[in-house]
This record gives C-alpha cells, structure tokens and sequence, in this order.
C-alpha cells in the first residue's frame, strides 16, 4: 500500500552553518568553543506545511537555499526540526526513526557511497543492514546493476567512479530495500543528459508500481517533466503548490516580457498597463520594467512605439512563455538561477 | 534494537578488515616492532640499557599498541569523514547503536592486536624475556579494559576533532599521551618528578601500561591492580559517554 509524507508547520534553525546539503550533510562544526559572540542564527524552515499523497511523484522546487534539503533532511532523521512534525505514511519521523528508515530511500545530493566496498558490495550490505536474506538481496544487487548499467563496474572498488555511476549507483543502494518512499534531493545534478532521461524513467517506473517520490530540484524542465504536484519553496515556506499546469495556469497571462529600457519614465509603465492584453506591470531595476500578459511576440511594436512617444529608448526584450520559471518570478521577484 | 542490522553492521567490517589485513597489520604492528628491536635488542644487546628492560617494555608494548589500533579503527573514519558513517546512518537502526558497533568493531580490533604482539614482541625480543600470564583472570579483565578504552577514546576524540585538526591532535594529544603513558618506562620511575607523576594519573595510557605490567611482569614495581582497574572503568565509561553524545551531535544537525 503506498505511503504518504507529510509535514505540519516545520521550522528550522541553524545554530551553526547549515551543511551544505542538509539531507548529505554530515558536516564537522565551525569551532565554537572559546568565543562568547552569539552564535550565527540561520533560519531554514519557516512553517514548512506539505501534504504529500501517496503515490504520487512529488516535486520541491526552489532555488539554492530554499529549504529544499533541510526538507528532506527532516523527513529522512537526519536534521531535527526546531519545531513541527514530521510524518511517513502513519509514522512521526522523530518518534519512530527506526520503522520510519525502513520505509524510506534517501538519495542525497552528494553521493555517500562506502568507499571501502565494490559496486555490488555497497548493495548486498544496504540490504543487509535492512535485514533482507541472502537469496534476495543477492538477486537484487544483480537486477540494479543491470537496470542502472553498472554490471561491468559491479565488482570495482566505488572510489574511481564518475560522478554520474555514483549517482547512478546512490540510487540502486536506495531501491536495494524496495521502499515505499523514494527521496531524491537534486537527483540529475550533475549528469549528462542520457542519464537523466535513464534517470527519469526510473524514477517513473518505480511511480508505476505504486511509490511515492519526493524530489528537489531546481531544475525547471525536470519538474515540469516528472512531477505531477509540485511545492515551489522559497525562505523555508510554500509560496505556491500545484500541479506544473496548474501552476502555470496561475501565472497573469502566462507571458513574461522583460524590457528594459535607456531611461524611464513614470508613466510609461502606466501606459504599458494599458495594453491589449497586458495583466501586471511590474518595475524593475529602476530601468526595467516586468511585463505579464496573454501574448508575446505581437506586443512588442506597440511597447516599442509607447517608449518612442514616451522618449524612452527600448535596449532589451526578452519573452518568455508560461513556465514555472516565471512563476517563481511572480512569485518572489527573483529568478530560480539568481 | 535491530540485531540484524547491527549483525551486518559488523560483517561489513569484518570484511573490510580482511580485505585491508596487510595494510592493518603493518599499521599496527611495525612501529612496536620497530621498538621492541632498537630498544630491546639493540640497546640491550650492545649493554646500554640492562637485559631486564627487555620485560619491562614488553608491557608497555602491548598497551601501546592496542590503545592506537582502536583509537585509530574508530577514529578515523569518523574524523576523515570517510561516508560509511553516512551511508550507515540510513539504516533501520538507532543512531547511538551505529557508534556502539564501531566501539565494538574498534574494541576487537584492539583485542587481536593486543594478543598478536605478545608472541611477535616476544620473537624479537627472545632469550631473556620474564613475562609470565600468573594471572589470567586479572589479564584479560584488564586487557578487556583497555581495549574498552581505546575504542570509546577512538569515538570521543573522532567525534569531536575536525579534519583540518587531524594534525594538531597528534601533536597535541597523541604524542603526549605516548610519552606520558608510563609505555616505556613504570610509573615508579617518575618519582624524582613528584609533580609530574601526579599530573600523568590523568593520561588513561598509564593505567593500560602499568595494569599490562601489574599481571604481566609484576616483579617490575607497579600500580596496584584494583586501583588500575578502578581507572580503567572510570575512564571507560567517561570516554563511552562523551563520544556517544558527540557522535550523536555530529550525526544529526
């Protein structure tokens, strides 16, 4: 049966500096003995809420920062909220760690491989740290390799491996127990574009048999591509959440110009809003201006002879269809890649 | 408490300590060996120091190097950030339970090492060795002991040490606790520095040498048993305490 995920009100707050990558991170501290300066407080969740279904490929995306990992890292035991819960199908994450880790497979964003073991090794002691008989595991070590393309590397110590057959192998490690929840922070960081689409359809064929995924990323097409709800996350909360075409949908017209200009007058943006077509303006940058409207390319006459008349030269255009990439923009301002 | 996990836990160790058992054994051994000759033969042989040291460092030998194979087995990893550590973190098991197998993992370590450089130390050091086992159950008491120490000292120091400081830990802590760890020399021999025979009673390297030397060679002066088993429990479940709550600090942000 398959198994949801859930958070209620999650906050986060690092006392020291946040690993890198919350859910990978196993970070030696900054020193901080010795000094009486108050110790830095990073705040990472900020009332995460997040109802994930069971079943269902579920996308957190959000630029560097956002609070993707330590997400994930509260979900899987591995950073503790400073309040909130946390839940696995039926099971507090906090209270219930042991039954919580045999319903999960993490994938963290920097591979963790044994590094004193082979290939096929790290797959027959995963399974056995799980408990699972020597018949089986043996049989799934050999069915991974071969579904992840690592049979020929299957007995080479993991050290001189790619960073893309470590991923590769990351993820065989985390099917090895067959889980009912599949986490994967920044799964195709990093690989070249044939393993993210064999990435891909792995991730969907274990959808398939009735998984849940919870991935990160902030990568746009992947999220478009994969999920089928997604969280976008920005400062440690839910800024928008739906499916990818709902959440375009959202987006004021769905077309995103971004003009800028040699110099601005105040009006114009005013006569900008008058447009056929335009929903919002938005300024930018004192010389920009963010236009969102129903069409693209068939406004940009008319803007440009609005800034002739109004003496503003127009020096950038930049049209964007509806993406979640704009949507982020709406929503917060700034772009995925700032 | 998931016992098969913890099972598989140490098979995988087991099985990495095999795999590396050439690179072990001289990582542990050479050094005492090393020793044991210059000091041993070549020294005594050559009549700068008199043949009887050669059964009083014996001891000393066997408490040096049991302590550093566990410290060494359970630190490492842990200071070196090596992923196992992560990797194991992921398994159905309570965190302090994955420190507690490489206390044990470290703990047995330091066991065979302990018991293979008698016979080794004892090869190179032959004839004229006065070691005699006339106490066995005091002998493996302490020597369970010590190699209860070495491990949970290994965990507490790797716990709470950074990379970056893997040097400075040497320097600062290691080669101290060697030289003040009564391994080359008995306590007694300090007494014409009353300050700091006082002062070493804090390195715990004094209570596994003088207790080696206690059961193993008790015609040399030495620490009395009961006193050296007291400190050796103290210490023991000191260090085990510490480096569970640093390892689990470290292992969950």
């Amino acid at each position: 049966m398959a198994v949801g995920v859930r958070t209620w009100d999650l906050h986060k707050v690092y006392s020291s500096s946040p690993p890198l990558a919350a859910a990978g991170g196993f970070i030696a501290r900054a020193d901080a003995k010795g000094g009486k300066q108050p110790k830095a407080q990073i705040p990472a969740l900020d009332g995460l809420s997040l109802d994930v279904l069971p079943g269902e490929i579920f996308g957190l995306l959000g630029p560097n920062g956002a609070g993707k990992s330590t997400t994930v890292g509260v979900l899987t035991t591995r950073v503790r909220p400073t309040s909130g819960q946390a839940w696995i199908g039926e099971h507090d994450v906090w209270k219930e760690q042991a039954r919580v880790k045999h319903l999960i497979g993490v994938v963290p964003q920097r591979p963790n491989l044994d590094f004193s073991l082979t290939a096929r090794e790290i797959l027959i002691f995963h399974a056995a740290y799980f408990g699972i008989g020597s018949r089986l595991r043996n049989e799934r070590a050999d069915a991974l390799l071969e579904k992840f393309k690592l049979t020929e590397r299957a007995n080479q110590m993991v050290r001189g491996f790619s960073g893309g057959m470590m991923q590769r192998l990351s993820i065989a490690r985390a099917m090895m127990h067959d889980p009912q929840v599949l986490f994967l922070d920044e799964p195709s960081a990093g690989l070249d574009p044939q393993t993210r689409i064999l990435l891909w359809e792995i991730i969907r064929e274990y959808h398939q048999a009735g998984k849940t995924v919870l991935l990160t990323t902030h990568n746009m097409d992947e999220a478009d591509a994969l999920c089928q709800r997604l969280a976008i996350i920005d400062h440690g909360h839910v800024i928008a959440l739906g499916t990818p075409v709902e959440l375009k949908a959202s987006i004021p017209g769905g077309f995103l110009l971004r003009l800028r200009f040699g110099n601005q007058t105040a009006d114009l943006l005013e006569r900008l809003q008058m447009l056929a077509g335009v929903r919002e303006v938005r300024a930018a940058d004192g010389t920009g201006a963010d236009v969102y409207a129903d069409r693209g390319g068939s406004l940009i006459p008319e803007i440009a002879t609005l800034a002739a008349n109004a003496g503003a030269e127009l020096s950038d255009v930049h049209i964007s269809e509806p993406s979640l990439e704009n949507l982020f923009l709406h929503h917060t301002g700034r772009s995925l890649r700032d | 408490m998931n016992w098969k996990t913890f099972g598989a836990m140490l098979a995988r160790d087991a099985h990495v300590a095999r795999r590396n058992a050439i690179q072990l054994f001289l990582q542990t051994f050479l050094q005492p060996l090393l020793f044991v000759f210059i000091f041993g033969r070549v020294m005594v042989g050559s009549g700068y120091m008199p043949a009887s040291y050669k059964s009083l460092l014996l001891p000393g030998i066997i408490a040096i190097s049991m302590v550093f194979t566990g410290i060494w087995a359970v630190a490492m990893p842990l200071i070196a950030w090596t992923r196992e550590i992560e990797d194991r973190l992921l398994a159905p098991i309570g965190v302090a339970w994955i420190a507690i197998e490489k206390v044990i993992a470290g703990i047995l370590q330091a066991l065979v090492a302990g018991l293979m450089v008698i016979p080794l130390a004892w090869l190179v050091l032959r004839p004229g060795v006065e070691i005699s086992i006339h106490a066995p159950f005091a002998f493996a008491g302490i020597i369970v002991l010590v190699a209860i120490f070495s491990a949970s000292g290994g965990l507490a120091l790797g716990c709470s040490i950074n990379q970056q400081h893997i040097g400075l830990m040497f320097g600062m802590v290691i080669t101290p606790m060697i030289f003040f760890g009564c391994t080359y020399y008995p306590w007694s021999a300090l007494k014409p520095f009353p300050i700091l025979q006082k002062a070493v009673l804090i390195n715990p390297l004094v209570y596994a040498s003088e207790g080696m030397r206690a059961t193993l060679a008790p015609q040399f002066q030495h620490l009395p048993i009961t006193a050296v088993i007291i400190a050796l429990l103290f210490f023991d479940v000191l260090l085990l305490l510490v480096g569970l709550r640093q390892f689990e600090r470290k292992a969950v942000t």
